[in-house]
């Protein structure tokens, strides 16, 4: 179990920031429910859940989801599931159970790029951006990119651009509540077509090649069966427990090409 | 540290560690001891107690987050926990009965978002409670029963 040396529950983030930067021991703690597993010890403990980051706020053209919404927030929310045709409420309804769910926040979640996370997938298909309090806008696609994280700079908020979309989220598991062995999000909108596979073990990446391959094209049979061999053949995968590196290619080729079905009607 | 927990309607001041999880807190402090100790990685269920009137696990809750919180555990709900209790034991789904306290409670978050759920509503809210000892048949029938759900 992670102990601490002190907590902080402060009122703001940017009062969070302040107090990360001028303590360097200092790290954040979003839901908390992954760094219960750990055995760090951490000089001060920076807790956000009386930051006023708790919320899904609809703007003209986009959704804002404050770093420590719950998953069981986005499952419930109205607004995520008419604006994103339920993809994040599929993404995490799976994720152990609703008192789990109540505590994990998509901040942490984030944050930590967990390679495991049904989520993330969805977040990358639908373009969501990442706001820190100091370092500002980034596409979620390129922080799962860099390396490392941003250890002195919080997560302030999720951007998902609005626009009208079909979704479709795709996992096998073992077992209900489980670790995904691979996750597949697609979305489809007038833009073309996202493909975000998750679970590889590794991080939530894009099939760029078969979504160019796909363009803007009506989905039939044969252009989705060659969509999915292609995501398969463009991405990496690897071993763990869970599955091997060769199971979860042929997986891959399934999954995307039941998405692709389901988005396309085909 | 010290902080004042609102646990069942009472205030509770407790000198805590900054790492203590409420599990602990309320077992070994406030001695409550319908809220069981299980896998302590979120798992199980075995721990539920409702935050505000949302289930949540207290085995990853910290103590010192639950300050300001309205905290209930079955201790508090005696009377609602024997009502659905006596559904679960109607039914032989009280085996060993540890994983009941955590079963009522999150019966109990589920019943205050949606009273009248349907058999899938139950069996998902109720995804997050395990039981080692009756395969969930038993769960089944008696909440079923407690819902009034129709077949």
């Amino acid at each position: 179990m992670a102990t601490f040396g002190d907590y902080v529950k402060p009122k703001s983030i940017e009062e969070a920031y302040e107090i990360v930067g001028a303590k360097k021991p200092a790290r954040v703690m979003g839901g908390g429910m992954y760094m219960r597993m750990g055995t760090r010890r951490i000089g001060l403990l920076v807790d956000l859940c009386d930051a006023g980051l708790d919320y899904i706020n609809e703007t003209d053209d986009s959704v804002e989801i404050g770093a420590m919404t719950t998953f069981r927030s986005m499952e419930t929310s109205e607004v995520l599931n008419r604006c994103f045709d339920e993809l994040i409420k599929a993404s995490v309804r799976d994720v152990i159970g609703i008192q789990f769910r109540n505590l994990v926040t998509i901040g942490g979640t984030v944050y930590a790029k967990h390679g495991f996370s049904d989520l993330l997938p969805s977040l990358v298909a639908l373009d969501a951006k990442v706001v820190f309090v100091n370092s500002g806008e980034i596409s979620l696609i390129d922080y799962l990119r860099e390396d490392g994280y941003r250890k002195q700079d919080i997560i302030e908020k999720i951007i998902i651009p609005k626009k009208e979309v079909k979704a479709s989220y795709q996992a096998m598991r073992l077992s209900k509540g489980d670790y995904a062995i691979l996750v597949v999000s697609v979305v489809k909108s007038s833009e073309g077509v996202k493909i975000a596979v998750g679970a590889r073990p590794q991080s939530a990446i894009l099939a760029t090649g078969a979504m160019e391959l796909l363009g803007t094209d009506d989905l039939t049979e044969e252009n989705v069966i060659e969509a999915s061999k292609k995501a398969a053949e463009e991405l990496t995968f690897g071993t763990n427990t869970r599955g091997s590196k060769e199971y979860r290619k042929e997986i891959c080729k399934v999954l995307v090409k039941r998405a692709l079905k389901e988005v396309g009607s085909c | 540290m010290l902080v004042t927990l609102n646990v069942n309607g009472r205030k509770h001041s407790v000198d805590i560690k900054p790492h203590s999880y409420l599990l602990d807190v309320l077992r070994d402090d406030l001695g409550l001891m319908g809220v069981k100790k299980g896998c302590e990685t979120g798992n199980c269920g075995v721990c539920t107690i409702l935050v505000d009137d949302a289930p949540i696990l207290s085995c990853g809750y910290l103590a010192a987050r639950a300050e300001g919180h309205k905290i209930t555990t079955i201790e508090g709900v005696e009377e609602k926990a024997r009502a659905i209790g006596s559904f679960i034991v109607d039914e032989g789904a009280d085996q060993c009965g540890y994983c009941t306290p955590g079963l009522v409670m999150a019966t109990m978050g589920l019943e205050m978002e949606n009273p009248t759920p349907t058999e899938d509503e139950i069996r998902h809210y109720l995804t997050n409670n395990l039981c080692r000892c009756t395969g969930y048949a038993g769960h089944m029938r008696g909440l079923k029963k407690y819902f009034k759900v129709v077949d």
